[in-house]
């Protein structure tokens, strides 16, 4: 029982039950929050895998920019004709019987199969070797990622802005 | 409690998932179908680094997901666009309001 | 840090007896506690620091009244107990929700502000093996997570059930996401080339003197970068002239409007121990970290032991009292010129800047 086996069991925990108050939460705000300290224990778990450049890069990108998108959008959605914060669900029972099939059946499948495994290897500095992924193996979906981000950019500014009176 | 393996990274991406599909699949507000969405993501993406770290794959895994973390990014923006779009038509965000184009 | 806890831990036998589990538990309680208290000094001081620089700008005295009767420090004078009664006067002060305020959004949201600030200090380097956290992908943390502030500032506007604080998070959300770009692209330009996110080689890269610090090299395009970062973490902090957020004759206190006592003493503490990580932050990329600017001068004496955290201190000193200065001799820029500053402004020339300095490297 070391370090690790403790952190990964807290940082595990720390999701599962973040991500249990975004599903469950009545309050829409509340479900943002939960959703933010899913993501950071998904970044700290990130660490525990030896992915630091990965873990930097879901706090900044995932806390820092998309989640201070969604509650933009949450509070630009509700505030100004009275919309309610709360959330209802649809057929809570029907929804939960399903995912809890799913999830027996992803649990037995990870549990039965010979996976190729090894035993892990010291901690590597991540950052130069993704780079050099980037731009060897990987440049074309790489450009192509750019190219689909300007597009997003300029679709989503397009969209939201204010109609021309 | 038995040594983390390759196990436990798998199966929390696999409860993971499975929240974020109870999100998706029973929540009304259409944003927060679109944090469901996201859960789902980030539970793949602890797949593809729980095997770039357990197998012999090199690190194609975490390229992978940074590839999936930059999707993730464009696809929240652009529904978010189509969400505040909705709101402004429909005046509500309730997906079991908005299921007809003709208004 | 490994080699000093080693060191600890040989000399204590109830320390080497106890699990790693709880080894790790206690480090991460006096690490924390540590942190807290040397955040709330420092906020101290900066802003008694703040308080006479101001006055002295604006050619009056400051603060000059409180003075401690302690026989020792009895004739320092010139007001210096002053931030001590007023953080007195903060913690005993009634703590007031708003009726109709989320509690538990309201409670929470000033301590995301200030962890993510205290976790940034982790890793910078106050001296050759002064560091805590010596991280490969350093600079790289230091971005990412500061940038959960902005989430604490949406909350706390959005806590607070007041139009004008949800108003003012808002914008500083947005002011804050703005500007993290050019300040990451200008930390690139840095990174560029040296060649390593982490901080100890960026720092070590800088040895030799003034002329070898990165503000010096590739003259003047790095001071030219060295200006775009000052700018952008200046907005990043909310500081003058950016501080439209949290101006009181615009929007009486922005996000933090509702917010008195304790909570209200943590957003502003942390606000100057941003100032204090911005100043430690930019004087290791640019300004040589903790190596004196003499170089070789006397065997290398001024680079050992305990100058260098002096070095550290100085140097972010320096760049704290360029932001007080700002602060007092700008006025403050209109929400609109803020993004314009930002995207048409800084943005391009961050971008340009990499473009030249690559093209530069290259040949």
């Amino acid at each position: 029982m070391n370090a690790f086996d403790i952190s990964f069991y807290i940082f595990a925990a720390g999701a599962v039950v973040s991500a249990a108050v975004m599903v469950f939460a009545r309050n829409l705000i509340y479900c943002a929050v939960g959703l933010l300290f899913a993501l950071a224990n998904v970044a700290a778990i990130y660490v525990l895998l030896g992915a630091d450049f990965l873990a930097a890069t879901q706090l900044m990108i995932y806390v820092g920019g998309i989640l201070a998108l969604l509650l933009f959008g949450i509070m630009l959605s509700v505030k100004f004709t009275g919309v309610e914060l709360r959330t209802g669900t649809l057929q809570m029972l029907p929804g939960l019987l399903v995912v809890a099939g799913l999830l027996g059946l992803l649990i037995r499948m990870i549990l039965r199969t010979e996976w190729a495994m090894l035993e892990p290897g010291e901690f590597q500095p991540t950052t130069a070797s993704i780079g050099r992924h980037f731009m060897t193996d990987y440049l074309i979906p790489f450009e192509v990622a750019s190219v689909l981000l300007l597009v997003a950019l300029i679709g989503a500014a397009y969209m939201a802005r204010r109609e021309k009176s | 409690m038995i040594q983390v393996g390759l196990h436990h990274f798998l199966i929390l991406s696999a409860v993971l998932f499975s929240l974020g599909l109870l999100a998706v699949l029973t929540k009304k507000n259409a944003v927060t179908v679109l944090m469901g969405i996201e859960l789902i993501l980030n539970a793949a993406n602890i797949n593809f680094v729980a095997f770039a770290r357990y197998t012999d794959n090199g690190i194609h895994g975490q390229v992978f997901a940074v590839f999936v973390i930059v999707t993730a990014a464009a696809g929240a923006a652009v529904a978010l666009a189509i969400v505040l779009n909705i709101y402004k038509q429909l005046k509500t965000v309730n997906l079991d309001e908005a299921d007809s184009l003709a208004r | 840090m490994k080699d000093l806890l080693d060191s600890i831990l040989q000399g204590s036998s109830f320390l080497a007896n106890l699990s790693e589990v709880a080894l790790a538990i206690l480090l991460l309680a006096i690490a924390g506690l540590l942190f807290a208290g040397v955040a709330a000094v420092c906020a101290l001081v900066f802003v008694y620091v703040e308080r006479k620089v101001a006055a002295h700008m604006q050619d009056r005295l400051g603060p000059m009244e409180v003075n401690t009767g302690i026989p020792l420090l009895k004739n320092i004078g010139h007001g210096w107990a002053q931030t001590i009664a007023d953080a007195l006067k903060l913690l005993l002060k009634e703590d007031i929700v708003p009726g109709a305020a989320d509690r538990k959004l309201h409670l929470i949201a000033p301590f995301i502000i200030f962890c993510s600030v205290l976790a940034a200090v982790t890793v910078l380097p106050f001296g050759e093996k002064l560091v805590v956290s010596d991280m490969n992908i350093g600079v790289f943390f230091v971005l990412a997570i500061t940038s959960f502030s902005v989430i604490g500032m949406i909350l706390a506007g959005w806590a607070s059930n007041n139009k004008w604080s949800l108003l003012g998070g808002m914008r500083s959300a947005a002011q804050i996401v703005s500007y993290e770009i050019p300040s990451g692209l200008a930390v690139l330009i840095v990174v560029m080339q040296v060649g390593s996110l982490n901080f100890g080689d960026i720092v070590a890269a800088q040895a030799g003197g003034l002329f070898h610090w990165n503000v010096f090299r590739f003259f003047p395009l790095n001071l030219i970068a060295f200006l775009i970062a000052f700018l952008a973490t200046l907005a990043e902090a909310n500081r003058a002239p950016f501080d439209l957020p949290e101006a009181e004759s615009e929007l009486t206190a922005g996000f933090a409007t509702e917010y008195s006592g304790f909570k209200w003493a943590v957003f502003f503490l942390s606000e100057y121990f941003n100032m204090f990580l911005i100043g430690v932050f930019l004087s290791s990329l640019f300004l040589g970290g903790w190596h004196s600017p003499f170089g070789g001068l006397l065997g290398g004496f001024f680079d050992k032991g305990l100058w260098q955290p002096f070095w550290v201190i100085l140097k972010a000193v320096v760049i704290i009292f360029l932001q007080m200065w700002l602060r007092w001799t700008l006025p403050r820029l209109r929400v609109d010129q803020l993004m314009y500053t930002s995207w048409k402004v800084l943005t391009p020339f961050a971008f340009g800047l990499i473009f030249f300095i690559g093209l530069w490297m290259l040949f």
